[in-house]
């Protein structure tokens, strides 16, 4: 394998100011009035919906788009937000071509489903706009609980037992709320600093309050908490990433994928990211497809997202992979990273090893090698849950155990979202632990 | 091809559509272009008697009633008779019959109801050279106030009356538009027979208000903050008047009146549907007010191309062909016993027809099987009522399948017989025939 022999091409500003705004504009545009009205008949309200039945937080889908179509939103927005009070941030994250679109029967009638996410968006964004609150305060219990984390499943528990007239104090390591929502996914799915909107409407119903570089294991231990509050939340995410473990890993310009991201997403400016004229992924999920799409819009040139496995087994849905795709992505299935290429101390590529699955079902490298010449790697092969000291509550698959009430191990603690085993590492997942979550903690201080 | 050329009591069209009288009738400029486009003939919009034009509302004079896509499934109107000048309507009449002699035209006329009037105006059309007059003894709003319209349409004998002296003044064939807004339409058709008419064209407008505006509690359309009842039409109507025109088209007293069959007809399907209950040929409104003059290219070619494939040569052999099979619900065969049956292979699991059955019907459909989502008829509880096949999003996954003769009705447990039984000699019934 010969060394690839070309200068590192790195640069700011790889585009106009028009450019920006038309790569960064609204994946999936809200619907108008008149085709929120026609989308909404073509549901047929089903019986049982199998869409509500494929939601995580049980949304009453038919129920909520009947509403649409009888042009009363307000009623729609607050079916959805009853269920999932981030109702707003699903309907534009959700992959809901594997959740309630993908079990929409016009899917056997017509190959296309009833667009759910836009409607719902629809709907929640109407609410929004108009201020309407749905949800107030009872009587205050004097409780008070501890939540450590302020991404999606805190931000749902915290509602949660808030309208039950509890006291809740966030603690939050970054300087912002939202979690994901603020620091990862793709900027065009959250235009308009809808992350932050969405919180100001969600704290509104009041005694939620947030501090905010509070770090768990290092600002404050669960003793703590578990000692100062009558119960504690902990919706503290994923908060190391995978390694390749190749040599050179730590080389500059192989970068974490969510590291980057985070950069762009509190970025004001999208010019002054560096972006690489040749840019590599690896990876196969929903990071390293927000990923490679995003540098591509950045204005690299050639941007390779290779995945280990096949087509079909990429943890990306098809809608995404497709997405990608046709913002100029390529996708290279079945090739795993041997060696991270260099030059004169600067990476320049990474060599493959291409992959099969062999009789027993196992991955195994084929012998054949191809290299991409790369002036940017990105690393998204997965985040993992790395446990806080002085926790004590068990693990499951790595991350913290809890049952079906959201109760972890340790009595008056409970856990949601990402950190959690089995979770989906979904925000919808997320809303529907913290929701749970707040419900079982009600029932534990009130009962 | 099939031939399209129509003769409806000796007025001769190129093909059975006609215009009916409305606002796309009203003068000549709408007219050339609706022959343009390739209408059969028009109904011109109603005349009235000499004398200052009568005036419309300046608020609106149109009220619809969508369905979720914006498609206009009813209409309606409060718009008056012309409100031209007599004369000029009649030079217009003249000069586009003359310059248009293949097409029919028809002048709808609404005077007052006294014989002079009548005998008056009968002249003046004579002399365009149109083919024919329609009487508007049907217009529900605004003219039914004056004594005229629907005023006259409602009392079978000043039907009877006007249509007489209008035969007895005019050569002209007559044909007797009848209002919906009675209730026995078959009343109104025997005056206009009585009368001596040539034919009748049914249905006009239906009494009608569209809906409630929820902010100001005034209904739609309204004038000032006032509203009044509308001439209701378009698609919604069309099963209403399907079956006015089938009451007149199979009364013994009518039998063989000529029907120019009105109401909701958007479509050549529609249009086959009344020509089938008895309508020799049709008119259209609202379709055309909805889409414009262009419709009727498919009106043509649909009613065409359909007569291709049924080996139909001309539009008189559809004519009442569905007449005989409209009957009294008393003489409904009841020992045809039908089952409702679905194809799960078409089936998309909505389970419509589940919850429907279940709340408001028979119970007789389930809606799991091994645990998992299916939808299935359950014989022993269904009627066959239809209600399933009706709702079913998917069109004959669901159908209803008769049963043989022999086959056991697990829902009764009778064998099914074969012979025919009425209410008539029913045992239940205690009105029955010995």
């Amino acid at each position: 394998m010969g060394q690839i022999q070309t200068a590192v091409d790195i640069q700011t500003a790889r585009l106009n100011a028009d450019e920006y705004i038309k790569n960064f504009s609204d994946m999936h545009p809200p619907l108008g009035a008149t085709a929120a009205l026609v989308e909404a008949d073509r549901c047929y309200f089903c019986y049982d919906a199998p869409c509500t039945t494929s939601c995580p937080t049980g949304i009453d889908v038919a129920g909520f788009i009947r509403m649409i179509s009888t042009e009363n939103n307000i009623g729609a927005a607050r079916l959805i937000l009853e269920e999932n009070i981030l109702g707003g941030s699903c309907a534009r994250v959700c992959p809901t071509e594997t959740l309630c679109e993908q079990a929409c029967v016009r899917n056997d009638q017509d190959q296309r489903p009833v667009s759910i996410g836009l409607l719902q968006r629809h709907a929640v964004d109407a609410a929004m706009a108009a201020d309407k609150q749905f949800f107030g305060r009872a009587a205050d219990t004097g409780k008070r609980i501890a939540i450590v984390g302020a991404g999606p499943a805190s931000l749902s528990c915290a509602h949660g037992l808030a309208r039950k007239g509890h006291s809740v104090t966030i603690l939050e390591a970054c300087e912002k709320s939202g979690g994901l929502n603020e620091y990862g996914l793709a900027a065009y799915k959250m235009l308009d600093d809808f992350a932050s909107r969405e919180i100001e409407y969600i704290l509104a119903i009041g005694n939620i309050d947030i501090r905010y570089g509070q770090r768990l294991g290092v600002d404050f231990d669960l003793v703590n908490l578990q000692n100062d509050y009558d119960a504690v939340f902990l919706g503290i995410g994923l908060s190391a990433v995978n390694n390749l473990g190749l040599e050179n890993e730590g080389a500059k310009n192989v970068i974490n994928a969510v590291d980057y991201i985070a950069q762009l997403r509190q970025s004001n400016s999208l010019a002054d990211l560096p972006v690489g004229k040749r840019v590599v992924v690896i990876g196969g999920g929903m990071t390293a497809i927000d990923m490679a799409t995003q540098i591509r819009l950045l204005g690299a040139e050639e941007v390779t997202l290779v995945y280990r496995r096949e087509k079909e087994a990429m943890n990306a849905s098809e809608d995404e992979q497709k997405f990608t795709q046709v913002k100029g992505v390529t996708i290279r299935y079945n090739a795993k990273p041997h060696r991270i290429q260099t030059n004169e101390g600067q990476i320049c590529g990474v060599e493959f090893e291409s992959t099969k699955n062999n009789e027993g079902g196992r991955l195994e490298g084929t012998g054949a090698y191809f290299d991409l010449p790369a002036d940017m790697i990105f690393k998204a092969i997965g985040q993992v849950f790395e446990a806080p000291s002085n926790c004590g509550f068990e693990l499951d698959k790595g991350r913290i155990q809890v049952d079906a009430e959201r109760k972890t191990s340790v009595a008056g603690v409970w856990a949601g979202g990402d950190a959690v085993s089995d979770g989906e590492d979904l925000t919808v997942a997320a809303a529907q632990d913290g929701k749970l979550a707040a419900g079982s903690i009600h029932r534990y201080l009130c009962n | 091809m099939a031939d399209l050329t129509s003769n409806f009591v000796g007025i001769q069209s190129p093909n059975p559509f006609w215009l009916a009288s409305a606002p796309p009738t009203d003068k000549a400029y709408n007219v050339v272009r609706a022959f343009e486009a390739g209408w059969g003939g028009v109904v011109w919009k109603t005349l009235g008697e000499e004398g200052p034009p009568l005036v419309n509302v300046n608020g609106p004079r149109y009220g619809a009633w969508h369905s979720g896509d914006r498609r206009v499934m009813g209409f309606n109107n409060i718009e008056l008779i012309t409100d031209r000048p007599l004369d000029l309507n009649i030079r217009e009449i003249t000069q586009v019959k003359k310059d248009w002699p293949d097409r029919a035209m028809i002048v709808s006329l609404m005077v007052p109801c006294n014989e002079a009037a009548w005998k008056d105006i009968l002249h003046k059309i004579e002399d365009t050279g149109a083919d024919g007059i329609e009487l508007n003894f049907g217009c529900p709003h605004g003219m039914s106030e004056r004594g005229m319209g629907a005023a006259v349409g409602q009392v079978p004998e000043y039907v009877e009356m006007v249509t007489r002296w209008c035969k007895q003044y005019s050569e002209m064939p007559v044909i007797v538009k009848l209002t919906p807004n009675i209730a026995d339409i078959r009343q109104s058709a025997r005056a206009a027979h009585k009368g001596g008419a040539d034919a009748v064209s049914m249905i006009n407008t239906i009494n009608s208000i569209i809906s409630v505006d929820l902010d100001t509690f005034s209904i739609n359309p309204s004038t000032g903050g006032k509203g009044t009842h509308g001439g209701y039409c378009g698609p919604a109507v069309k099963p209403i008047a399907l079956n006015m025109v089938a009451e007149v088209a199979r009364d013994e007293q009518t039998q063989g009146l000529p029907i120019s069959g009105i109401g909701g007809i958007s479509t050549w399907r529609d249009a086959v549907d009344f020509i089938a209950l008895g309508a020799g040929n049709v008119q259209v409104c609202t379709a055309a007010m909805t889409y414009g003059f262009k419709v009727v290219d498919d009106m043509i070619a649909g009613l065409s191309d359909f007569m291709d494939s049924k080996g139909i040569q001309s539009v008189d052999e559809i004519v009442g062909k569905a007449v005989k099979q409209v009957t009294d619900w008393r003489y409904l065969d009841l020992n045809t016993i039908v089952k409702a049956e679905i194809d799960q292979d078409s089936c998309i699991q909505c389970g419509r027809c589940h919850v429907v059955c279940e709340d408001t019907s028979h119970q007789a459909i389930s809606q799991m099987k091994g645990g998992q989502r299916h939808f299935e008829v359950l014989d022993e509880e269904c009627v066959g009522c239809n209600l399933c096949v009706s709702v079913c999003p998917v069109e004959n996954c669901i159908t209803l399948r008769e049963l043989s003769v022999g086959e056991v009705d697990a829902r009764t447990g009778k064998t099914v017989s074969g012979e025919y039984a009425n209410w008539t000699t029913h045992e239940n019934n205690t009105m029955r025939a010995s």
